[in-house]
């Protein structure tokens, strides 16, 4: 039983807002829902799968009740919440419940505030009294990572900051990006000092807003207007520190999700023309870019450096949206526009400027929860039909 | 230096209680299964490794090595460096390292384990050896 080629992707949309003062977190979600089901150019009532992460306001039930979908016709729901990625993974539990019949038009929301309202706590772990004190940011928490990768494999903070300039090259083509302004390796490097050894423009924007999916069957989407995209390999994994034993914090989950992926999908990570990566720091890039396999462990910092990921520069453009980096990064979970932004590359409506030329196979990968101590990864492989 | 920094007190359960009454006697915790005889942190009563229910407490000498770190800059309470530090009977833990310049932490640095008063039982942290 595979997912490959069971699902495509019909509908997308991403708010345009950044800074939501005037919008409650539940609204939002209505107006993502909206977008990607017009996108698709379907009806809410054509909807019979429900996927929402831990940032939809009380959950499935309260939000199909609030998006007035048609109760009468939905027949699966599914609130995975692994942070960040958890919309890369309803991506790929969308497919296996259409592959598996129980649903044929999934809507997909990412939606919230944290700019402009208070975000939901998380729910304690089995952890919080032997880790809660010591105070885990995200900021911290990452720059472990770097802290631990530097040690082992010499990579330099020029190096991360090169995937900073790569992202701001492709943000200044997006009239929706937060930092519209085209930084270099020396910016970034006399930026403060957040949390060692991770400069303030090592780390992503926080912006209001969301995005959303239609996923659906083959049958469906070749009957409507948009150009075919398709779920052909998708993989998910966690890792965490296991009892304390052999911590290595080099490397992500993605190590795990990623060749699932790839194999599900027959290719590997050289066939890919376009790279959504979860960029929440500059490191989480470097990382999973190894991780994945696009270079070998500990190569990173040379991978990404002298813009080899920047559109029409170098060999594997990415986030040409401006990623989280400077574009968006809603309710600081990254996964919903890392789809959207493949989906635009592959359907050719990605910006003029960074348009990856034939551009047939991408990648959507994320993380989320704290990299440097327990995590969640997941990985999409789309093709364009 | 002043430390004035207030840290919040272990709710504890059944499965950890022990840890928290030897913190009190200012003693450091591990479990070791005696089935597999791998030690783990934090505890739990099966093993995360062989699932045998045969571990025990252990105390553990309260040294170690800092595996990474990182110095959060700003903070409502100031500046403060997280960290694992790996012990020496094997698993890394997750604390702060405190007491201590924290711009001269370097990965491989000897630490020893340092208690904290909170309301309830005191919270383990390490420190330059």
């Amino acid at each position: 039983m595979t997912i490959k080629g069971k699902a495509y992707i019909a509908g997308i949309y991403e708010h345009p807002t950044r800074h939501a003062p005037d919008k409650s977190t539940a609204q939002l979600h209505a107006e993502v829902a909206k977008g990607a089901i017009e996108d698709a150019g379907l009806s809410k009532d054509d909807v019979d799968g429900y996927f929402c992460a831990g940032d939809a306001p009380g959950g499935a039930w309260p939000m199909v009740d609030y998006l007035g979908l048609n109760t009468k016709k939905l027949r699966h729901v599914d609130s995975t919440e692994t942070g960040g990625c958890s919309y890369i993974i309803h991506l790929g539990h969308a497919a296996e419940a259409i592959a598996a019949g129980k649903c044929s038009i999934a809507l997909i929301t990412l939606a919230g505030k944290p700019r402009t309202g208070a975000m939901p706590p998380r729910a304690a772990g089995a952890e919080a009294d032997f880790e809660s004190a010591y105070g885990a940011t995200t900021h911290n928490a990452y720059g472990m990572c770097a802290m631990r990768h530097m040690h082992d494999y010499g990579t330099t903070s020029e190096q991360l900051a090169w995937i900073k300039v790569a992202a701001s090259h492709h943000a200044q083509y997006n009239p929706h990006a937060m930092l519209k302004d085209v930084v270099t390796v020396e910016d970034v490097l006399n930026s403060p000092m957040i949390s060692d050894p991770l400069h303030r423009m090592d780390c992503c924007v926080v912006s209001d807003g969301g995005g959303a999916l239609i996923v659906t069957t083959p049958e469906i989407a070749r009957s409507l207007k948009k150009p075919l995209v398709k779920l052909i390999g998708h993989g998910e994994a966690m890792k965490g520190p296991r009892g304390g034993k052999d911590l290595d914090l080099t490397y992500s989950a993605g190590i795990w999700s990623g060749p699932r992926a790839f194999e599900e999908a027959s290719i590997t990570p050289k066939d890919i023309k376009y790279a959504s990566i979860y960029d929440s720091f500059t490191i989480t890039v470097l990382m999973q870019l190894e991780d994945l396999g696009f270079c070998k462990k500990g190569e990173g910092g040379k991978f990404v450096a002298d813009g080899n990921l920047i559109s029409g520069v170098g060999k594997l453009p990415f986030n040409t949206d401006g990623g989280g980096l400077c574009s968006n990064h809603p309710v600081n979970r990254g996964g919903m526009t890392k789809i959207i932004e493949a989906v635009r590359q592959l359907r050719g409506e990605a910006h003029p400027k960074v348009q990856v030329k034939n551009c047939d196979l991408a990648i959507a990968h994320g993380t989320g929860g704290l990299l440097g101590v327990r995590h969640a990864a997941s990985t999409a492989i789309l093709e364009r039909v | 230096m002043v430390d004035a920094k207030k840290y919040p007190a272990p709710v504890t359960n059944p499965e950890t209680a022990a840890f928290w009454d030897a913190a009190k006697q200012g003693k450091f915790m591990i479990k070791r299964c005696t089935a597999c005889g791998e030690a783990h942190y934090f505890p739990r009563s099966i093993c995360p490794f062989c699932y045998s229910d045969k571990t025990v407490w252990e105390e553990a000498s309260g040294e170690g090595t800092i595996y990474t770190w990182s110095l959060m800059r700003k903070s409502p309470t100031g500046p403060y460096a997280i960290g694992y530090v790996t012990l020496k009977e094997g698993p890394s833990v997750q604390t702060n390292i405190v007491d201590c310049d924290l711009e001269k932490l370097k990965i491989g640095q000897k630490v020893k384990v340092v208690f904290k008063p909170t309301d309830g039982a005191p919270l383990p942290f390490f420190t330059p050896a």
